[in-house]
C-alpha cells in the first residue's frame, strides 16, 4: 500500500499468498483476507489448513505485537474484523469436516450482576485469533448459564469476567458448583478483570487468571497444551 | 440550576454549572495498582496520605477514596483510610464502593457531606444504596446503566438516568444532590463514545438539570500517549456541559487544560484563577522602580 505499488492476489504464488495474508491480516484489511482465502480454497487448500496457516498464524503475530505495546486496541480490533472475514468462509465448512484444527471451545462470560463487557469481548477475540472456537455468554451470567452452556459445548476451557470487587466472588460460587458437580477436574477455569489478581484467583480456586487480553490467550494455549 | 454542595469539616465545594469544575483526584484506589493495594491490606497508609497530599498539591478540589482489593476487609480498610485522608488534607472526599457496607463504614466515619461513589439504576443497588445517601445527608455519583447493561443509545441511557433521579427524589434526596455518570467508555474500542458522550452530558445539563462526572481516565484504554487523549477530552466535556471528573492530577498537562477549559467556559471570573496559577513572579526589587511588584502583598481593607 504505502509503495503505491498494485498487488494483485491471484498473480500470487501459494507461498506469497499466504504471506501477503498475514501481512494483510496485520493491517486489518478485511476484503483483502476475504479474497485471499476465496483463492486458496479455490486452488485446493484444506479449509484446516487455511485457518492455521494464514489466519491464525497472522493473528499470532497481531497478539505479539500487541503484547508488546506495538500495536493498540482499535487496530487489534481490525485485525479481528479481517479475520472474521476469512472465517465467514472457512466456518461452513470447518463445520462439516471432522479433522479440526481448532484448539477447541472456550466459553466466556461476564458473571451474574456485571455487565461489563469490554474487557471480556477483547480476551474472546484474542481467543479467536490463536484458534480457539468461542462462546460468548455476555453479561450477567448466573451459574446455569455456565452449566447450561458447558453441558451444550463441552469446552476446552471456561473463561469468567468480572469488573467489580462485589461481583468477582461469583466467580468462586461458579467455580464451587463445577467442583461440587465434578466438572472442574476435567475443565480449566480462566478468571479476568480490573480488579482481580493472582492470589484472588489462587484463592477461589481458579486454573489461571489472565492479566490481559493478550496474554489470556497465551495462558489458554497453554492450559490444551499447544504452546508455541 | 444545579449545586451540589460537598464538604470536609472545615471546606466546602460546590459543583455547579457556574462554579469551576471540580477535579476528583483518583489515585487512592488499589484497583491496578498491585503495591498500594498489598500494603493497604497490611495496614501501612503511608502511601494513601502521600497520594492524598500529592493531588490536593496538584490542584484536586475533591478526592475519591476507594479500598476495593480482593480478599481484604474492605469496610474497616475504607473507614480507616476516610478517616486518615480527612485527618490530613481539608478537601471533600468521595466515598467509593461497590459493597454498600463499605460505604456505610465510610460514610458513618466522615466528617462533612460526602459524595458517594455511586449507585447504578440497578434495582437491588439503587434500594441500597439510595437510603444511605439519604441517612447520611450525602450526594450519589449515578451511574447510568441497569441491569440490562450499559445501552450503546443514548435516548435510553438518558431514560435510565432519569429514573435514578427520581428514585432518588423518591427517597427524599433532592436533583441537585444526583451527580450523573454518564459512562465514558474507550474511545479505542468503541469509536463514536466521545461524541456520544458530549451529547450525553448536554441532554443531562439542558434537559434533566442535573451535574456531571465521570472516570476519566477510561476514555484512552488501549491508546498509545493515552493522557493526551485526557486533556483534550476533559475540557471538550467541560465545553459540553460536565461540571467534575474522576481523574488523576498528577499526569502532565491536565490540570493546565481544566484551568484554561474554565476560563474558556466562563467560570473563571475576571480569569482570577488562571492567572494566579501562571503569573511569573514579579523580578527581585520590582516595587523599588514604582510599582507595587503583584497583588499579594497588600494592606488589608476594612
Amino acid at each position: 500500500m504505502s509503495d503505491g505499488e498494485e498487488i494483485i492476489l491471484r498473480d500470487l504464488s501459494d507461498d506469497d499468498l499466504v504471506e501477503q495474508m498475514k501481512d494483510d491480516l496485520y493491517d486489518g484489511l478485511a476484503d483483502e483476507v476475504h479474497e485471499g482465502t476465496t483463492i486458496l480454497l479455490e486452488r485446493g487448500w484444506d479449509a484446516n489448513t487455511v485457518l492455521s496457516e494464514a489466519l491464525v498464524e497472522g493473528m499470532r503475530i497481531v497478539g505479539l505485537d500487541f503484547r508488546d505495546g506495538i500495536l493498540f486496541v482499535p487496530e487489534v480490533l481490525q485485525c479481528a474484523g479481517a479475520m472474521k472475514a476469512g472465517m465467514e468462509l472457512l466456518r461452513p465448512i470447518l463445520a462439516n469436516s471432522d479433522s479440526k484444527a481448532s484448539l477447541g471451545t472456550y466459553v466466556i462470560g461476564t458473571v451474574k450482576g456485571d455487565i461489563h463487557d469490554i474487557g471480556k469481548n477483547l480476551v474472546g477475540m484474542m481467543l479467536e485469533g490463536a484458534g480457539f472456537e468461542v462462546v460468548d455468554l455476555g453479561i450477567n451470567n448466573p451459574v446455569e448459564n455456565y452449566l447450561a452452556a458447558i453441558d451444550k459445548h463441552n469446552p476446552a476451557i471456561l473463561g469468567m469476567s468480572a469488573l467489580l470487587t462485589t461481583t468477582m466472588p461469583y466467580m468462586g460460587v461458579v467455580i464451587e458448583e463445577l467442583d461440587k458437580r465434578g466438572i472442574l477436574k476435567n475443565l480449566p477455569v480462566m478468571v479476568g478483570g480490573a480488579p482481580l489478581n493472582q492470589e484472588f484467583a489462587d484463592a477461589i480456586g481458579a486454573h489461571s487468571y489472565g492479566r490481559d487480553a493478550a496474554m489470556s490467550a497465551e495462558l489458554a494455549k497453554a492450559l490444551v497444551g499447544r504452546n508455541h | 440550576m444545579a449545586r451540589t454542595v460537598l464538604s470536609s469539616a472545615t471546606k466546602e465545594v460546590i459543583i455547579g454549572f457556574d462554579q469551576p469544575f471540580v477535579m476528583i483526584g483518583e489515585r487512592i484506589n488499589p484497583t491496578g495498582r498491585k503495591l498500594l493495594a498489598a500494603e493497604m491490606k497490611e495496614g501501612n497508609y503511608d502511601r494513601v496520605v502521600a497520594d492524598a497530599l500529592a493531588q490536593v498539591e496538584a490542584g484536586a478540589q475533591m478526592l475519591d477514596v476507594n479500598a476495593g482489593i480482593p480478599l481484604a476487609d474492605e469496610p474497616r480498610i475504607l473507614a480507616e483510610v476516610v478517616q486518615l485522608v480527612q485527618s490530613v488534607t481539608d478537601v471533600p472526599l468521595c466515598i467509593d464502593s461497590s459493597i454498600i457496607e463499605a460505604l456505610e463504614a465510610g460514610l458513618s466515619v466522615y466528617k462533612g457531606r460526602a459524595l458517594v461513589n455511586s449507585t447504578t439504576a440497578e434495582e437491588e443497588v439503587m434500594e441500597r444504596v439510595l437510603p444511605l445517601v439519604k441517612k447520611y445527608d450525602a450526594a450519589v455519583v449515578a451511574i447510568s446503566n441497569d441491569d440490562t447493561g450499559i445501552s450503546q443509545d443514548i435516548d435510553e441511557r438518558f431514560r435510565i438516568a432519569k429514573l435514578i433521579v427520581e428514585r432518588a427524589q423518591d427517597h427524599g434526596i433532592k436533583k441537585e444532590d444526583v451527580v450523573v455518570d454518564p459512562l465514558v467508555m474507550p474511545i479505542g474500542a468503541i469509536n463514536q463514545a466521545g461524541k456520544d458522550v458530549f451529547r450525553f452530558v448536554r441532554r443531562l445539563r439542558e434537559e434533566l438539570g442535573v451535574n456531571t462526572t465521570c472516570g476519566a481516565s477510561n476514555i484512552g484504554f488501549g491508546l498509545p500517549n493515552r493522557h493526551a487523549i485526557n486533556n483534550s477530552f476533559l475540557p471538550m466535556a467541560a465545553c459540553a456541559g460536565m461540571t467534575s471528573a474522576i481523574l488523576n492530577p498528577l499526569h502532565e498537562g491536565l490540570v493546565p487544560a481544566i484551568k484554561a477549559a474554565d476560563t474558556l467556559n466562563g467560570v473563571d471570573p475576571n480569569c482570577a484563577n488562571w492567572i494566579k496559577m501562571f503569573r511569573e513572579p514579579a523580578p527581585e526589587g520590582a516595587g523599588a522602580r514604582g510599582g507595587r511588584g503583584g497583588r499579594e502583598g497588600r494592606r488589608r481593607r476594612d
